[in-house]
């Protein structure tokens, strides 16, 4: 009897099709992609964090993730008015430059952490979204593992992606699938043109691989992040034979973007 | 005993039973009143909390029908057409709103008539009555003149002519009271005798549907609230599809037991009328609610009105992806502005215009109709983006040297690089005094950080310093 419902239990668990619907979506910066095996995952949590002064960089590194994992849905931006006053108000003639549909986003103002964090979940349960971004400035005492892994949960459920965009803020234990530190990175020293956005990442956390730490250009054109086209900035690829070492160095480079 | 000021005269305006008893009326000038009475207790009138205290019983009449008006200073119109047989027939309806106020502290007074004319006259000389339709005319026509509410020249007039009940205007012939009074005192004659009707003006918009549910106990469980709102939602369901509409408003109207009234709505971006939908978007906002439903002792009466309705056609099929994605959104940003508002959800459109900060408009996104205009790149292609990612509402003032310095927020930034400038000019037909042209610049700092800059007024005149501001960051 106990057995039969312990299977029935486990039957209903193991949803047919979940291997399918969670695909990683390459970002196009292959060893990046490498190191991620494959893209970033679909229907988790991701958590991209500002270093100071670079929140408009890690906006901008949130939204080319956000487009490449949304493909043509709706993108939920939950930004809080303390973070539109401090850091700047979303532009959407800005988002439309850098590469993005406006009409396909939907901006939710919200008043503190509490209710953007309430939204997210509620949010994350519209299949129909490609991806939420949750913009959360400082360290609200609300954010903790316990709603990481809520997030994670009913990321899970519909196969929505979730994006925690941190401003000044330090990591803290969660149950996100990939952590990124992101700064803005200086354009290639050509002086006619000014470059696309390119950004100085670390991926200091990552579930199922290895660290790492990346310069990124972002391609408006045709939404994907690349090599910086003139290399002026230092590209580390990934150690991928030195798993220890590359931790050491995520470490390394996390210490480095803390104020 | 109330007084209020009328015609420079403090006059009563209200008197109570024991007073009216002594002589007293309404009218009646103050010092006249002292001098009968030197011992009267006189109190100010308060206008605005006579109204306010209208409306509040006017909500508790809400109960008995949608359809209530107010009738002047002091009186109540209810319509209370095809709703008495909900109540036990009009005699035992007319005794329970009486009652009920009464209960409640009230002198009350009312009648029930084909005609508003005739049961406001009824009201204030017989006190109770029900007339059955047909019969206004031989009810009304033992009353007094003043019955008839008529302007006190009019009254005077009848009396001196000898015309002292109602129904001997009514012998009178037609002209003759046209040739005298004018046309309109014949209209105000056939309104009382029930020979024309009159409707009345509900204070509230009158709801396209309604279902209600009554309890004989109380209802204070939320489980149970919300149950109720899903059963009366379903009711509604039913009778918009058969109509083929689709509520856009819906209003949940709380009677509680002790006569106090909520009134809660939301709001559809598009049409519905799916109970599950109805119920989940009543439950985000009676959680959201910073001032929550307090049952009390109970709600005795909750009615679901749709106070806006559209044709819909029926639920497209769930096959079609698309526009099930359509929907799904639409149900989320419904949620969520009936949690948050509708004002916090928002979408963007362009605005056709190029000063920057106005290029875009954020609309809620409920209403949002897709837009005439449509989005223009500014940068060519395989150009970086020429507008930034962040913009601040008001620019900050900066202090700012080319190719030196950026001081922004008390720090010093090094710049490595500045382009520019773009010119933009302000759009001289939105201003009546001329705005300054912008010069806009983009530069990055040190740690590539990218900035955009614009310096007010042009190049620098007069050895006056230009003022730098920081209208937005690039990503």
């Amino acid at each position: 009897m106990r057995a039969e419902k312990l299977a029935a239990l486990r039957v209903s668990l193991v949803r047919p099709g979940l291997e399918e619907i969670s695909t990683r979506i390459p970002l196009g910066h292959a060893a990046a992609d490498l190191c991620l095996k494959g893209g970033l995952e679909r229907g988790a949590l991701h958590e991209i964090f500002a270093a100071i002064g670079h929140e408009a960089a890690a906006t901008g590194f949130a939204a080319g993730l956000a487009m490449r994992v949304a493909a043509r849905k709706h993108v939920l931006w939950i930004r809080q008015d303390f973070s539109a006053l401090e850091f700047g108000e979303l532009s959407a003639v800005g988002l439309l430059e850098f590469g993005l549909d406006p009409a396909r986003m939907l901006l939710l103002c919200v008043a503190d952490a509490a209710d953007g964090l309430r939204a997210a979940t509620d949010a994350l349960s519209c299949a129909a979204l490609g991806a939420v971004v949750i913009e959360i400035p400082g360290k609200p005492k609300i954010l903790d593992l316990v709603a990481s892994r809520r997030l994670t949960l009913a990321c899970a459920q519909k196969s929505v992606t979730a994006f925690l965009l941190r401003f000044g803020a330090k990591p803290d234990a969660s149950a996100a699938e990939t952590r990124w530190l992101v700064r803005a990175a200086s354009s290639p020293a050509r002086e006619e043109n000014w470059g696309h956005p390119v950004f100085e990442t670390d991926l200091v956390r990552n579930r199922h691989g290895r660290p790492g730490h990346w310069v990124m250009e972002w391609n408006c054109d045709d939404g994907l992040f690349q090599n910086p086209t003139t290399n002026s900035g230092v590209v580390v690829p990934a150690p991928s034979d030195r798993p220890a070492a590359a931790a050491r160095e995520g470490v390394e480079s996390a210490r480095r973007f803390m104020p | 005993m109330v007084v209020a000021k009328v015609d420079n005269a403090l006059r009563l305006s209200a008197v109570d039973r024991k007073a009216s008893s002594l002589g007293l009326a309404i009218g009646q000038p103050l010092a006249n009143a002292r001098a009968m009475l030197p011992a009267l207790k006189v109190m100010a009138a308060n206008e605005p909390a006579d109204v306010k205290l209208l409306a509040r019983i006017a909500d508790w009449c809400d109960r008995f029908t949608p359809f209530v008006a107010l009738d002047g200073p002091r009186g109540l119109l209810l319509d209370v057409t095809g709703a008495a047989h909900l109540f036990g027939g009009e005699q035992t309806m007319l005794d329970r709103i009486r009652e009920g106020l009464h209960a409640q502290g009230f002198a009350v007074r009312g009648a029930l008539a084909g005609t508003a004319m005739a049961a406001r006259a009824l009201a204030r000389y017989r006190d109770g009555t029900v007339i059955a339709p047909g019969e206004e005319a031989k009810a009304v026509a033992p009353l007094p003149i003043a019955a008839l509410n008529l302007d006190p020249v009019a009254t005077h007039a009848f009396r001196r002519a000898g015309l002292k009940t109602v129904g001997q205007v009514a012998g009178r012939k037609r002209a003759e009271i046209a040739a005298r009074f004018g046309a309109a005192m014949v209209a105000t004659l056939d309104l009382a005798l029930g020979r024309a009707e009159e409707p009345i003006s509900p204070r509230l918009p009158r709801p396209d549907y309604w279902k209600e549910q009554n309890f004989a106990e109380p209802i204070v469980m939320e489980e149970t609230i919300r149950a109720v709102l899903k059963s009366l939602a379903a009711a509604l369901s039913d009778v918009l599809e058969r109509r083929g509409e689709g509520a856009r408003r819906l209003e949940a109207v709380f009677f509680r037991a002790d006569g106090a009234v909520r009134r809660i709505a939301i709001e559809m971006g598009a049409p519905t009328r799916e109970p599950a939908i109805v119920e989940r978007l009543f439950r985000e906002k009676l959680d959201a609610l910073a001032d929550p439903l307090d049952p009390g002792f109970g709600f005795d009466l909750i009615r679901l009105s749709a106070s806006r309705t559209e044709r819909a056609c029926s639920e497209a099929a769930d096959l079609d992806g698309g526009a099930n994605g359509e929907t799904e959104i639409r149900f989320l940003v419904d949620r969520l502005a009936a949690r948050f508002g509708s004002h916090r959800i928002l979408s963007f459109q362009p605005n056709g215009t190029h000063i920057p900060e106005a290029a875009w408009v954020v609309v809620p996104a409920q209403y949002a109709q897709p837009s005439k205009l449509s989005w223009e790149k500014i940068r060519g292609i395989r150009e970086a983006p020429r507008r930034p990612l962040r913009m601040f509402v008001r620019p900050e003032p900066v202090d700012f040297v080319a190719m030196l310095h950026l001081r922004w927020h008390r720090v010093q930034h090094v710049v490595t690089k500045c382009e520019g400038p773009e010119r933009i000019a302000m759009e001289w037909w939105r201003h009546r005094t001329p705005q300054p042209a912008r010069d806009y610049f983009r530069v990055e700092d040190g740690e590539g950080r990218r900035y955009w800059l614009y310096r007010s007024g042009g190049v620098e005149r007069d050895g006056a310093t230009p003022q730098w501001f920081l209208h937005g960051v690039f990503a």
